[in-house]
């Protein structure tokens, strides 16, 4: 057991979230409290994170800092941002799309990505972010499923992932290509941004209208698209507050990427909505670049994953020595749950714990955390935060029964909070299927302690948590076998120190097909062209049948229970076993 | 071991790891991240697979100096001289 971290009186004194605040916590009060709204009751994402700021008089703060790979730095102020975003709304205008368009990006951390979310957003369209590292399969069936109108990538990307397919999405229309030249059939952003117009008003968006469309794996079957309103804004802007500690001015680095939901919610809305300054690196991690960039931008608040933090700790404690870490005062970490031992590290080197905290795709924000007014259990996600009530329950058909503190059971959220997604697209029996009653279940286990704290013991089903990202096992298995030599094939996620789990797969193969280092590799880099580094499965191990229930189905969890020598619970449904 | 095996044997490594990757056709200035689409674990199993061959121990400080199969190649052969 690792000791509580308690916090000092001073310290504590800080936080903005007081005993005070959460009492009086209301979604009215703080929606009241941070942002500006529209008239009528109108709301729009992106008219809160930039253009209101410049109404109010601070055009002219920076808004983002972006440190480019080969060392260039941009600034861009509120009001270049907001420019920028309104010319990328004239352009999609331009070409015939309007309100309710879906807009997909493939993006790395480049500025680009910043105006496109807000200048689809202002123009009433839908924000879509892809993983640029993704391969080509899982891009074009999310743009399949998301049902694309248009797409903003570099030429890179687009001739190397998405040229053979883009024909087939009968729903694309606009293919924008970052830079001063696109191949055929697309469009050059840089001319066309400008060639249009700086002006453009903010589409008055209903707070129930769709604004984020997030893409999130199942553990069968496709993708899911999980739908955000603009309402959504309204757990950016309490969660910015009160777990990220964000005020107007506060140097903020978030570390996520912009294909991800973290990077949009936490690297894109939330910081502007509070009016700070983003500080955005383009390069990969990279430990001395990292630390340099703590320094020399003077970062204040930081959000990172475990991941990276582990990284770090292997260079070890020396690596950090000698850089001045004094301007930060806030260290945030999510994606999987972070062990004690990097929230403990974090105290040493930084000064500084790292504040663990939980949410998901689904939920759109952060809904619980260590926050900076509570001290802090190594390797606990924390408490609840304001507005939001959570629970540890056992499923039951019409609702859900509590469970005992120590107990294990499924973490589970009360209805209602405003960034609560709104619908899996075109799937809403799988929507259905994730609540009971008024109680959304997560999908996470969890128990919760007696001083209430949560802590996160696995996931209810088979998906995988590799480097923060959440992997579906039937989307590997699929291209797997779509190589001639597998004829089936198991994908799990097997425990790794750094990136929390790795994938593994088990194949079986074809007549034909023998076993060998060669054909191993063979398969890999299949599943790597389809699917990118992250996705694919860093080893294979042949097996000439798998373990399947009667129904046919594989079951992943006797894999992986043999493979870490687990037991093997109940195997009533076994079949055929594994040889 | 000359520099110019250490390149081979890096480059096969690297193809190991990596098997998407076709042996002939990478460069010998091609960055591992960004021209040859390695993530940070891609990185971590190649340093570890080098350890393993070659009883080189790379810390994290020294990533960058292994970024390109010529960069990597002077750095393995400085390191075992």
């Amino acid at each position: 057991m690792w000791d509580t971290i308690k916090k000092p009186e001073a310290l504590r004194a800080r936080a903005q979230l007081t005993t005070g605040v959460r009492a009086g916590f209301s979604w009215a009060k703080i929606e009241d409290e941070v942002l500006d709204g529209l008239p009528d009751g109108a709301l729009n994402i992106a008219y809160e994170a930039v253009d209101r700021h410049i109404a109010n008089g601070f055009g002219s703060d920076t808004a983002l800092r972006w440190l480019g790979k080969s060392g260039e730095r941009l600034d861009l102020s509120y009001a270049d941002l907001a420019a920028a975003s309104s010319r990328f709304a004239s352009v999609l205008s331009g070409h015939g799309l309007a309100s309710g368009a879906r807009v997909f990006s493939l993006l790395g951390r480049q500025p680009e990505v910043f105006y496109t979310a807000l200048g689809t957003l202002k123009a009433g369209m839908t924000f879509t972010p892809l993983f640029s590292a993704f391969g080509p399969e899982p891009i074009q069936t999310r743009m399949e499923i998301g049902e694309a109108n248009a797409l903003v990538t570099t030429e890179a990307i687009y001739r190397r992932k998405i040229e053979p397919w883009i024909k087939q999405i009968p729903s694309m229309r606009l293919v924008l290509i970052v830079g001063d030249d696109a191949p055929e059939g697309c469009v050059a952003l840089g001319p066309a941004m400008a060639a249009a117009s700086a002006e453009f008003d903010v589409v008055h968006t209903r707070p129930e209208d769709e604004a984020l469309i997030h893409f999130t794996s199942g553990t069968t079957g496709r993708p899911k698209g999980a739908v955000h309103v603009h309402k959504a804004v309204v757990n950016h802007a309490s969660t910015g507050r009160y777990a990220l500690e964000l005020k107007p001015g506060t140097v903020y680095w978030c570390t996520a990427d912009p294909g991800w939901v973290t990077g949009t919610s936490y690297g894109i809305i939330a910081p502007l909505v509070h009016r700070a300054t983003l500080v955005i690196d383009e390069a990969e991690f990279d430990l001395e670049r990292w630390y340099g960039t703590l320094e020399r931008e003077k970062v204040e608040v930081w959000y990172t994953a475990p991941t990276a933090i582990r990284m770090m700790m292997r260079a070890g404690k020396d690596a950090a020595r000698g850089y001045d870490f004094s301007s930060l005062r806030f260290l945030a970490s999510v994606g999987e749950p972070l062990n004690p031992e990097a929230v403990v590290w974090g105290n040493e080197v930084f000064g500084q714990p790292f504040h663990d905290n939980w949410w998901q795709t689904e939920t759109g924000g952060i809904m619980i955390a260590n926050t900076l007014d509570m001290d802090i259990k190594p390797g606990s996600m924390g408490k609840p935060l304001p507005g939001i009530e959570a629970a540890v329950v056992n499923r039951k058909d019409d609702g859900v029964t509590p469970c005992k503190p120590g107990e294990i059971g499924d973490l589970a959220l009360k209805v209602g909070w405003p960034s609560m997604m709104r619908a899996y697209l075109h799937e809403e029996a799988r929507y259905k299927k994730t609540f009971a009653g008024d109680w959304y279940i997560s999908g996470d286990l969890a128990m919760q302690d007696q001083d209430g704290y949560f802590w996160f013991v696995g996931r209810a089903d088979d998906l995988i948590k590799s480097s923060g990202h959440l992997i579906g096992p039937f989307e590997v298995e699929s291209a797997l076998i779509e190589h001639e030599a597998v004829a089936e094939a198991g994908v799990i996620g097997l425990p790794d120190e750094t990136a929390g789990e790795v994938v593994k797969a088990y194949v079986s193969l074809n007549p034909g097909f023998e076993p060998s280092e060669e054909l191993e590799k063979s398969i890999r880099g299949h599943a790597r062209k389809k699917l990118g580094p992250a996705v694919a499965p860093r080893t294979i191990e042949f097996r000439k049948t798998l373990p399947k229930t009667r129904s046919g189905k594989i079951m992943r969890r006797l894999l992986k229970a043999r493979e870490l020598g687990l037991p093997e619970g109940d195997i009533s449904t076994l079949e055929t076993d594994e040889s | 071991m000359n520099r110019d095996t250490l390149y081979a044997i890096f480059i096969e490594e690297l193809v190991n790891v990596a098997p998407d990757l076709d042996a002939g056709t990478i460069n010998k200035d091609d960055q591992l991240q960004d021209d040859l689409e390695l993530d940070s674990m891609d990185v971590l199993n190649l340093v570890a697979a080098l350890h393993e061959r070659l009883g080189v121990d790379i810390p994290e400080d020294d990533y960058v100096q292994i970024e390109t199969p010529a960069k990597a190649a002077d750095y393995l052969a400085a390191k075992l001289k």
